[in-house]
């Protein structure tokens, strides 16, 4: 059943990508048929007859449903076709672009895992402290901060004014830092606040106070007690993070020309390259159900009660 | 707590104030003048003028009538969609609730600013597709919040006595189902339209969202940007807009979750 759900998931995905791709190429201006036959045989070689035969090759007289069919039957079977701006195969840039998309995605979510923990963790022991005040205040402010606002902040900070780091490209590490600490910040603000939270409301529980009076020491107590109680929630967020995470990906990306595949959807989307716009958003998506799965699964292990209530409704 | 939503609210009015009146006394928002380019602000041009001269302030103002007319539209919309399917799959339940449900899952399946691109690609620098993409996006989080809410409620015994004295779907409606829902209803539609105003910036931010000359907050931070050493105050007029207005949504979110959370943890008790 879980599997299922995770492979119509995934279906929706390819699903939706595939007809809003279709749409596209039908809401180009023009007729399709003769485009084709001026890139083949040149604009000056091109009449109505090289049109008709390069319509009735590629089918392009057949209603749209069909014609709808075999691009949904080409994207299952995996031809994404080759990009029209480069000319090589879809797959191949996508293979390309997304080492470096997970590259960006695992540094961001790790960097924001450590912070969004340990501010949340310090804001909760001591909620009154002008630290903790000043902590809660800009996980406030950066919750409304978009991830390209964080990112124009940073780099005018820390590489147009300091010029401790490259501002954008991906020569060698240095260029990893900026797009992973502006996605990582977007998505620790949250965190810390969820973390800080349940914190809180772990240390007025009874089972708190009762670990504290048989003697346990502080540390022990938070590391037995608190941690697995609040991992449960924490994990719950990140559903909401991955969704951060993907959308801020195509962001920082584009932002910081990092070669990933939301810098190469956007671009496609720009140039109007409708097979790398198919091929990105189609890996993007199944890259978001992936990860879902993934977290659910994660969640599952973690809080065995979710099975039992799935299983028994 | 209650201070804060209120300063949030009157903020938001102001701006809204701003918007809608700055056409009547700041300058043209596309009128450009060469010979008085990234001028600092002053008596007759508050916020100054950008790279070509024209009047930040009133750029800021369409900016604002642009993206806060979008989001609230989008967010209205999707409001009464969402609330509608959630109270039609709640009330008929079998398939009609399947139906639904499995609709709002497939389209959650893609997340919504990849939506958003996608349905904006087809006609670039357009308004309609973005709206769409917000509306189709936006309607899954109130239809999962008011499906279960009002299965609970329709099952409870108030709802039952009500049916049982002959009192119709109407009358359920706004005496049982409308009070307990409607804060939580407000507290996430305006997240809906924080969330809908940073997409709309984010993808003009990008250059694949609305196309300039319109002004957008998004593109005014783009074109901003290369003249940040001679005039950061163009740069700082849309990005502290832009913060302040998703700052106030977000704390009329959080205001009015916080009743409806403690009910429900009431109930539970």
């Amino acid at each position: 059943m879980f599997w299922l759900y995770a492979a119509a998931r995934a279906g929706a995905v390819a699903f939706f990508v595939g007809l809003l791709t279709f749409l596209m190429t039908r809401a180009l201006p023009g007729d399709a048929a003769f485009r084709i036959a001026a890139g083949r045989y040149g604009y000056d070689m091109v009449n109505a007859a090289a049109a008709d035969a390069v319509r009735r090759e590629l089918g392009l007289d057949q209603p749209a449903w069909v014609q709808l069919y075999r691009w949904m039957a080409d994207l299952v079977q995996g031809k994404l076709g080759n990009s029209m701006v480069s000319g090589d195969p879809v797959m191949h840039e996508i293979a390309h672009q997304l080492g470096h998309t997970l590259q960006l995605s695992i540094a961001a979510w790790a960097l924001a895992l450590l912070m969004g923990v340990v501010l949340g963790v310090v804001i909760a022991l001591r909620p009154t402290s002008w630290l903790a005040q000043g902590l809660q205040w800009s996980a406030t402010v950066l919750r409304a901060s978009p991830a390209f606002l964080i990112g124009v902040v940073l780099s005018l900070g820390l590489a147009v004014h300091l010029q401790w780091l490259p501002v954008a490209g991906s020569d060698h590490g240095g260029h990893l830092v900026l797009p992973a600490l502006t996605l990582a910040l977007a998505m620790a603000a949250g965190l810390a606040q969820v973390v800080s939270h349940q914190l809180q409301a772990v240390l007025r529980s009874d089972y708190f106070e009762f670990a504290l009076t048989k003697a346990l020491p502080q540390r022990a107590a938070l590391w037995r007690h608190a941690a697995r109680n609040i991992a449960v929630p924490v994990l719950a967020y990140s559903g909401v993070q991955l969704v951060l995470l993907v959308e801020g990906v195509v962001i920082v990306e584009t932002m910081f020309a990092w070669p990933g595949i939301g810098h190469a959807l956007v671009h496609a989307i720009v140039a109007r390259d409708i097979p790398m716009i198919q091929g990105t958003a189609l890996v993007m998506g199944l890259l978001f159900v992936l990860l879902n799965t993934l977290l659910d699964l994660f969640h599952q292990r973690l809080d065995p009660r979710l099975l039992n209530t799935r299983s028994a409704s | 707590m209650r201070s804060r939503a209120s300063k949030a609210w009157f903020f938001l009015v102001l701006v809204l104030l701003f918007a809608t009146l700055a056409p009547t006394i700041a300058a043209n928002p596309h009128v450009q003048n060469l010979s008085a380019t990234l001028q600092p602000p002053s008596s007759s041009a508050w916020l100054g003028s950008d790279h070509l001269g024209r009047s930040v302030t009133g750029r800021l103002a369409e900016a604002l009538r642009v993206s806060l007319g979008l989001a609230l539209g989008a967010a209205a919309l999707a409001v009464a969609l969402g609330t509608a399917a959630g109270l039609l799959a709640a009330w008929r339940g079998g398939w009609v609730d399947r139906a639904l449900s499995l609709t709002a899952d497939a389209v959650a399946a893609l997340p919504s600013l990849l939506w958003v691109l996608l349905l904006g690609s087809m006609s670039p620098g357009s308004l309609w597709p973005l709206y769409l993409g917000l509306v189709l996006t936006g309607w899954i989080e109130f239809f999962r919040y008011v499906r279960p809410t009002a299965q609970g409620l329709l099952g409870s015994q108030p709802v039952q006595a009500s049916r049982l004295l002959g009192f119709g779907p109407r009358y359920v409606l706004a005496r049982h189902l409308a009070p307990p829902m409607l804060p939580t209803l407000l507290g996430l539609a305006s997240y809906a339209v924080a969330t809908a105003v940073l997409s709309v910036a984010a993808l003009g931010f990008v250059g694949v969202g609305l196309r300039p000359p319109t002004a957008e907050l998004g593109i005014m931070m783009t074109e901003a940007l290369p003249y940040y050493a001679q005039a950061p105050w163009i740069l700082a007029a849309p990005v502290l807009v832009l913060v302040g207005v998703v700052l106030a949504l977000q704390s009329i979110t959080s205001h009015s979750h916080k009743p409806a959370q403690v009910r429900s943890e009431q109930a539970a008790t």
